[in-house]
């Protein structure tokens, strides 16, 4: 099969983008990933847009586009899997190209949260579990479900609220560094512990904020690759995808996510990876809360179970620690477009792995190999991809 | 101002964001979602609540369903038992949401558990009870009546 390649990128600033309708937000990121690539619309063969949807006025956003910016009448779909809904529309343009039905496929990731007041969002993000049993009954909100994995951590482990903080303290760090950042201010250990309670133990400073924003990648298979001449690339050499129960009640544990264990199992396995702190540069991880940071740590393996929190308290995963993560803010401060978040972690590891990333936030690239962990509802989609400089 | 205000100061329903004056468009087609699902193939889990029982599903391979669910995809069958559970077990973890949904916001902050049961199924419920989560926490289910006047369900600490 062929091998599938990034070959251009875009990205919106992330943040409060009253300034910008729908498609002029995704414009925001196809323009420079096309200019990129060195590639008109009209070469698209295909295109995915991965958007929630749910608290914006326009659903039909392939055919908004497909006006919008000259790519009608080419194919294309709108695809959903809550916050790892990004990654599941590269998983589309990816399996087009792997198949040999497209050569060429563009993937767009956007939201535009918004569109709607807060009381809204908050009431929409809430139903991402089993919408009956959990929030119909019982308003289980989205940081309460994480919540529940925290606190059982903390019970389980001994890791404190401070040790969270220290995941927000580092994504403000970098977010600081990043143009496209909604948090591009640092903030200090103090600041989040005085923070109100969102959903104990999580507080403010421990949650990704509600974003506009989009995300573009360009994707190619090997002939195109050539044929194009195209020497700034990044290839995909693995995906894994792993799905959960519905209801948190229905699963053995809370200090871990099952499907992240087995998305990242497949993925490593296709990657030829058995020590990912040794064979990888660094990581993009799903940090819609400081908790799950700590969580995906061991879930992808880089430290044992019951460990994570100590990465977090020794700062072992800033640049030049064990392994660096979430250098450009992660979606705790750089900003969590649901539908973008997927393909910012693309675009991510096509700047670091090609040492595009900004002064302050470059990770040292001595494998060019990175991953992005991106994961919808708490566990109910897990995408683990991998990104490397060279083709496998 | 509202988008009446705006229709009449602006001659649109538009009116510029308060921090950056661009100009926002106010959605003049409300709409207010509410669901109608069906709970038919659950019926006697309802009529058990009634009754102060909790009930789950029991296929006869004995494969347990909590929440309860009609068909069985181990054999494929779709003929279950309805059994009382032991309200009783240990509680796993808690939170306390704090910020509520809109929809919630006539609950003060509530707390918000899962237990595994005597029985080997866990439940996610409200929690009544000082929000400590500590290791081996033996709680009980209580039927209890909610304020919008219909039977629910609640952990409490033994």
């Amino acid at each position: 099969m062929t091998g599938v390649a990034i070959i251009g990128v875009g990205h919106s600033v992330f943040g409060t983008r009253r300034d910008v309708n729908i498609p002029e937000l995704c414009w925001e990121s196809m323009k420079p990933a096309f200019e990129n690539a060195n590639l008109e619309p009209k070469d698209i063969e295909f295109f995915v847009v991965g958007n929630l949807g749910i608290w914006s006025s326009e659903l039909a956003i392939p055919a908004i586009m497909a006006e919008y910016a000259d790519l009608a009448p080419k194919g294309s779909m709108r695809v959903e899997a809550a916050c790892a809904t990004g990654s599941a529309a590269i998983r589309v343009g990816y399996t087009a190209i792997k198949s040999g039905l497209a050569d060429l496929v563009l993937v767009l990731g956007v939201e535009k949260m918004q569109e709607s007041p807060n009381p809204n969002v908050i009431e929409l993000i809430g139903r991402f579990g089993s919408y009956f049993w959990e929030f119909e009954n019982f308003g289980l909100t989205f940081p309460g479900y994480y919540a529940m994995h925290a606190s059982a951590y903390m019970m389980k482990y001994g890791a404190t609220e401070e040790d969270f903080a220290k995941v927000a303290v580092k994504a403000h760090h970098y977010a600081a560094k990043n143009p496209y950042a909604q948090f591009r201010k640092e903030i200090d250990v103090a600041t989040v512990m005085k923070g109100p309670y969102v959903a104990w133990p999580l507080k403010l400073f421990d949650c990704s904020p509600i974003t506009d924003g989009s995300a573009c990648v360009i994707l190619a298979s090997e002939k195109k690759v050539k044929e194009l001449g195209i020497e700034e690339k990044v290839w995909i050499l693995s995906q894994g995808v792993g799905t959960g129960t519905a209801n948190l009640s229905k699963r053995e544990d809370f200090t871990s996510l099952a499907s992240a264990r087995y998305a990242a199992e497949q993925a490593y396995k296709l990657a030829g990876i058995d020590d990912p702190v040794k064979q990888l540069d660094g990581a993009n991880v799903h940090d819609c809360f400081t908790a799950p940071e700590v969580i995906a740590y061991e879930d992808l393996g880089f430290c044992k179970r019951g460990e994570g929190y100590k990465l977090a308290r020794e700062g072992q995963t800033y640049i030049g620690g064990k392994i660096p993560v979430n250098v450009d803010g992660g979606l705790k401060a750089k900003g969590h477009p649901i539908g973008a978040t997927g393909v910012s972690m693309a675009v991510e590891a096509y700047k670091q792995l090609l040492r595009k990333a900004d002064k302050g936030r470059q990770a040292d690239i001595k494998n060019g190999r990175w991953l992005a962990h991106n994961i919808g509802g708490t566990g109910h989609y897990a995408y683990v991809t991998i990104y490397g400089l060279e083709k496998r | 101002m509202d988008v009446k205000e705006a229709i009449e100061k602006m001659g649109f329903p538009i009116i510029p964001d308060e921090k950056s004056n661009a100009w926002q468009w106010f959605d003049v087609r409300e709409l207010k979602l509410r669901y109608i699902l069906s709970v038919e193939g659950i019926k006697k889990f309802y009529e058990g609540l009634k009754e102060g029982k909790l009930l789950a599903t029991k296929c006869k391979c004995g494969r347990i369903f909590f929440p309860p669910q009609k068909d069985c995809p181990s054999c494929k069958k779709s003929e279950m038992d309805w059994i009382e559970l032991k309200k009783e077990g240990v509680l796993e973890t808690l939170t306390v949401i704090h910020v509520r949904p809109t929809s919630f916001s006539h609950y003060d902050p509530y707390a918000v558990g899962i237990a595994k049961l005597d029985d080997g199924v866990r439940i996610l419920a409200w929690y009544r009870g000082e929000p400590k989560l500590k290791p081996g926490q033996r709680v009980k289910v209580e039927i209890v009546k909610r304020k919008e006047g219909y039977q629910t369900y609640e952990l409490v600490p033994i």
